[in-house]
C-alpha cells in the first residue's frame, strides 16, 4: 500500500502496479484497461509517491508474481545486483536526477544497464518529461554488428521494409530497388510476409539473399514470419541471417503470440547454428510495442507502458542485432493521437537503451489515430535528438500489406540531412562505390538510371 | 522550351507493385506531387472515419421493398468515444437492447438468420456497399425459403455488437456488413463477418469474415455468392469459424 497527500486529499494506491500504472502519463489503453489515474491531481500524487520509492524496493516486489510469470523469473533471476549496485539506494526521483547529471555519462550508463530491470526503467520514465528522455537516451551507446555495424556515434540507419499484398517477389524486388537508390536498408532489409506459409517464407528469404550477395549489400536479410516458420525453413536449410519474433512482457501475452523463451531459445541456437553472422555477432530481431499485451487481455494488471518495458527484458535475454517499437500501429484505443504516440515513441526508445538494447522505432500511424505526417516527423526529429539506431523505410510511407503509415525512404534522409547523420559505415562505403552517393552523402542524380538499367537486363 | 521527357526507367518497375516506389526527389525530400497525392489519400481515409453514418437512403430502400428495419445504437456515444472504446462500441444501449429483447421475444425461434448493416470504422462503407450485397442476399433468402429478421442497422459499432444482437433476436445465424478500417487505396471497404449462435463473448476464429466489398475490390456479386455459400454451410454444419473457412476454401477452387 502507497499513499501520498496532496493538499488535503489522501491518495491510496493498493500496490505497485496500481502505483505505476496511476503514475503514467495520460493514454488511452490505460483508460481502457480501467488503470489510468482518475483526475490529473491523482496522477502527479502518484508520481510523487513514485519519487520517494526506493529502487530497491521496486526490484524487490515484482509487480506479477515470480511462481506465475516466467518473464518476471527472467527479470529476477537474471538480475546483475553488481552492476545495479551503484544506484540501489536511490529513490525513484533521485535516479531520474542521477541519469541527468553530467558526470553520467556514456561508460556509466554502459556499465549500468544490466543492472536496470523493466520496472526500474518504466518507474523512471513516467517522472521524465521528453526532453528529460531524449537527453538520457542519447548518453546511451548500444552497438550491434552482423555485416553492418548499427548504432555507432553519428550514424542513423534504416530497416528496409518492402511489403507486398501478396508476397510477390518482383514487387518486393522493385520497392528494394526503390529503397537501395534513397540509401535505405543499412540495419536490414525486412520483409513483413502476408502469408506464414513455409514454402512462400523460403521463396522470398532465397530471392533478398541473392540479391544481396548478387550486389555485395553488406546488410542482413528477414524474413519477418513467426519463429516456428523461422525453425521450420531453417531445417530446409533456408539462408536465415536473423531470426525475427514480436515478443512482450508477460508470459501470458506471449502465450497468445505463440512463444516461450523455451522456443527463443531453439530458434537461437539454431540460427547462431548457421554460422551466417561473423563472430560475436548480432543474430535476433524483435519487435514490440504498447498495448500488445492489453490487446490479448494477459497485461497482469499492469499498465501497457511497464509491460512493454517488460518485453525487453524478453529481448535482452537474446543479445538482438535489432529491438523496435511499433509504436502507433496498435490503434486509437491504446495511443490516441499524436501526442500520446510521442510521448510512448520516447518512453519505449528510452527505456529499451537504458536496458542496454540497440533501440529502433518504427514511427507509424493507423487511419482511425488522431495523428498525421506532420506528427511523424516530430516524432522523428526527437527520437533522432535522442540517438534512436535506426527507422523504417517504407516506399512512399504507405505500407501496402499492412495497411498503416510509417516513414518513407525520404523520411530517413530528411533526418539524416537534419542532424548531420550517416549510414551505418559499411553501408556508407556501398552507396558511394555503387554511385548511390556522393562523399557528402548526397544522392547522385545518374543513380536510378545507371542502376535500373542493370536491374531491367538482370530480369 | 520544353524538352522531350526522358523515359522513365520506373514505369515497369511500378507495374509490379502498388507500393509507393519511384517518387523521385527534391533534395532528399518528397516532390510536392508525390507528397499532395499522400495527403489527399489521408485525407479521405480520415474524413471516412469521421463521417457520421447517415442511413436514412438505406432506410427509405429497405422500406420500399416492404422490408422491417430497427435501428439501434452501441453504447458508444459519439465518433471520440467509439475509437477510444472498443468495449463499449460491441455493447448495445440500454435503450437498443430493450427493443431487440422485445423483437426477439415475440418472435423466438421465428427466424432463420438476421443481418446488421453497422458503420464500424467507415460509415461511407455502409452507406455506398451494404446494399447491394443486401439486395442480392434477401433475395436469395427468399428463394431458399430463409426466415429473415428485421434488418438491423447500428451505429457506432464493432464486429461483436452482432453477438449481442443476435442473441436478443434469438436468431441462429448473423451476418454483420461493416465499415473496415479505411486504408489509403480505399476508403470505403465493407467487411462481412459471420457468426453461427451469435452471443457475447464469441471470439474471431468462430466468424467468417469476406473482406474489401467495393466495387473496385470484391464485387456485390461475388461477395454475395461467397457469403450465401458461408451461410448455407454455416446453417447444415451448425458452425462457423476456422472449420468451415477451409473447406469453403477449397470450395472455391474447385
Amino acid at each position: 500500500m502507497f499513499t501520498h497527500t496532496v493538499a488535503g486529499t489522501r491518495y491510496h494506491f493498493r500496490d505497485l502496479a496500481t502505483l505505476l500504472a496511476r503514475a503514467t502519463p495520460a493514454r488511452s489503453g490505460d483508460a481502457l484497461a480501467g488503470l489510468a489515474a482518475a483526475s490529473a491531481e491523482e496522477r502527479v500524487a502518484a508520481q510523487m509517491a513514485l519519487a520517494e520509492l526506493p529502487l530497491r524496493s521496486i526490484v524487490a516486489q515484482p509487480p506479477v508474481p515470480y511462481e506465475h510469470d516466467e518473464v518476471t523469473r527472467l527479470i529476477c533471476d537474471g538480475h546483475d545486483t553488481a552492476a545495479f549496485a551503484p544506484v540501489a539506494h536511490l529513490t525513484v526521483g533521485d535516479f531520474r536526477d542521477w541519469l541527468l547529471r553530467y558526470d553520467t555519462d556514456e561508460p556509466t550508463l554502459a556499465a549500468l544497464a544490466p543492472g536496470i530491470t523493466p520496472e526500474v526503467a518504466a518507474a523512471v520514465s513516467k517522472l521524465m518529461r521528453v526532453q528529460d528522455l531524449v537527453l538520457v537516451a542519447r548518453k546511451c551507446r548500444v552497438v550491434t554488428k552482423f555485416r553492418s555495424t548499427i548504432g555507432l556515434a553519428g550514424r542513423l540507419s534504416t530497416r528496409l521494409q518492402p511489403n507486398h499484398p501478396t508476397d510477390d517477389p518482383r514487387g518486393i524486388g522493385a520497392a528494394i530497388l526503390d529503397g537501395l537508390l534513397l540509401g535505405s536498408g543499412d540495419a536490414v532489409i525486412g520483409v513483413n510476409p502476408a502469408t506464414d506459409d513455409p514454402a512462400s517464407v523460403a521463396t522470398l528469404l532465397a530471392m533478398l539473399d541473392e540479391l544481396r550477395e548478387r550486389y555485395a549489400i553488406p546488410t542482413q536479410s528477414c524474413v519477418l514470419a513467426h519463429v516456428t516458420t523461422a525453425l521450420e525453413v531453417m531445417r530446409r536449410g533456408a539462408p536465415v541471417d536473423l531470426v525475427f519474433q514480436s515478443v512482450a512482457g508477460t508470459e501470458a501475452a506471449n502465450r497468445s503470440f505463440g512463444v516461450s523463451l523455451a522456443l527463443l531459445d531453439e530458434a537461437h541456437d539454431a540460427v547462431r547454428a548457421l554460422g551466417r553472422a561473423p563472430a560475436g555477432g548480432n543474430v535476433m530481431y524483435f519487435e514490440t510495442g504498447q498495448g500488445s499485451a492489453l490487446s490479448a487481455g494477459a497485461h497482469e494488471g499492469l499498465d501497457q507502458q511497464t509491460c512493454e518495458a517488460r518485453a525487453y527484458a524478453v529481448a535482452r535475454r537474446y543479445r538482438p542485432l535489432l529491438v523496435n517499437t511499433v509504436v502507433g500501429f496498435i490503434g486509437p484505443e491504446y495511443l490516441y493521437d499524436g501526442k500520446q504516440i510521442l510521448r510512448a515513441a520516447l518512453e519505449d526508445h528510452f527505456c529499451g537503451k537504458l536496458m542496454g538494447l540497440p533501440m529502433g522505432c518504427d514511427v507509424c500511424y493507423t487511419n482511425h489515430a488522431e495523428a498525421d505526417q506532420d506528427d511523424v516527423d516530430v516524432i522523428l526529429a526527437l527520437l533522432g535528438a535522442a540517438g534512436v539506431s535506426y527507422i523504417m523505410g517504407v516506399p512512399g510511407a504507405d505500407d501496402v500489406m499492412l495497411h498503416y503509415q510509417s516513414t518513407s525512404f525520404h523520411d530517413a534522409l530528411y533526418l539524416r540531412q537534419a542532424l548531420g547523420r550517416r549510414p551505418a559505415p559499411e553501408f556508407e562505403g556501398w552507396l558511394e562505390r555503387m554511385g548511390i552517393t556522393d562523399g557528402g552523402g548526397r544522392l547522385r542524380p545518374a543513380r536510378e538510371a545507371r542502376l535500373l538499367g542493370g536491374a531491367a537486363r538482370a530480369e | 522550351m520544353a524538352l522531350p521527357e526522358p523515359s522513365d526507367p520506373w514505369a515497369p518497375l511500378r507495374a509490379l507493385t502498388p507500393a509507393r516506389i519511384g517518387l523521385g526527389a527534391a533534395g532528399v525530400s518528397q516532390p510536392t506531387g508525390a507528397q499532395l497525392a499522400f495527403q489527399l489519400a489521408h485525407a479521405r481515409a480520415r474524413d471516412a472515419v469521421h463521417h457520421a453514418f447517415g442511413p436514412s437512403s438505406l432506410l427509405h430502400a429497405l422500406g420500399s421493398a416492404g422490408r422491417p428495419a430497427v435501428v439501434v445504437a452501441s453504447e458508444a456515444a459519439d465518433r471520440a468515444t467509439y475509437l477510444r472504446r472498443p468495449d463499449l462500441g460491441r455493447r448495445l444501449s440500454p435503450e437498443s437492447r430493450a427493443r431487440l429483447d422485445a423483437l426477439g421475444h415475440a418472435a423466438r425461434d421465428r427466424w432463420d438468420a438476421a443481418f446488421v448493416i453497422a458503420d464500424g470504422l467507415s460509415a461511407l462503407a455502409a452507406e455506398r456497399h451494404a446494399l447491394p450485397l443486401l439486395e442480392r442476399m434477401l433475395a436469395r433468402a427468399d428463394t431458399a425459403g430463409w426466415r429473415i429478421a428485421p434488418i438491423v442497422v447500428a451505429h457506432q459499432a464493432r464486429v461483436a455488437l452482432g453477438d449481442e444482437i443476435g442473441a436478443a433476436l434469438g436468431v441462429p445465424l448473423i451476418a454483420v456488413l461493416i465499415g473496415e478500417r479505411p486504408g489509403l487505396s480505399s476508403p470505403d471497404s465493407l467487411g462481412v463477418y459471420l457468426t453461427w449462435e451469435p452471443r457475447p463473448g464469441r471470439s474471431d476464429s468462430e466468424r467468417n469474415c469476406i473482406s474489401n466489398v467495393r466495387p473496385d475490390g470484391l464485387s456485390a456479386d461475388a461477395a454475395g455468392a461467397r457469403l450465401w455459400y458461408l451461410m448455407r454451410e454455416a446453417r447444415r454444419r451448425q458452425l462457423t469459424g476456422v472449420a468451415l473457412k477451409d473447406e469453403s476454401a477449397i470450395a472455391r477452387l474447385e
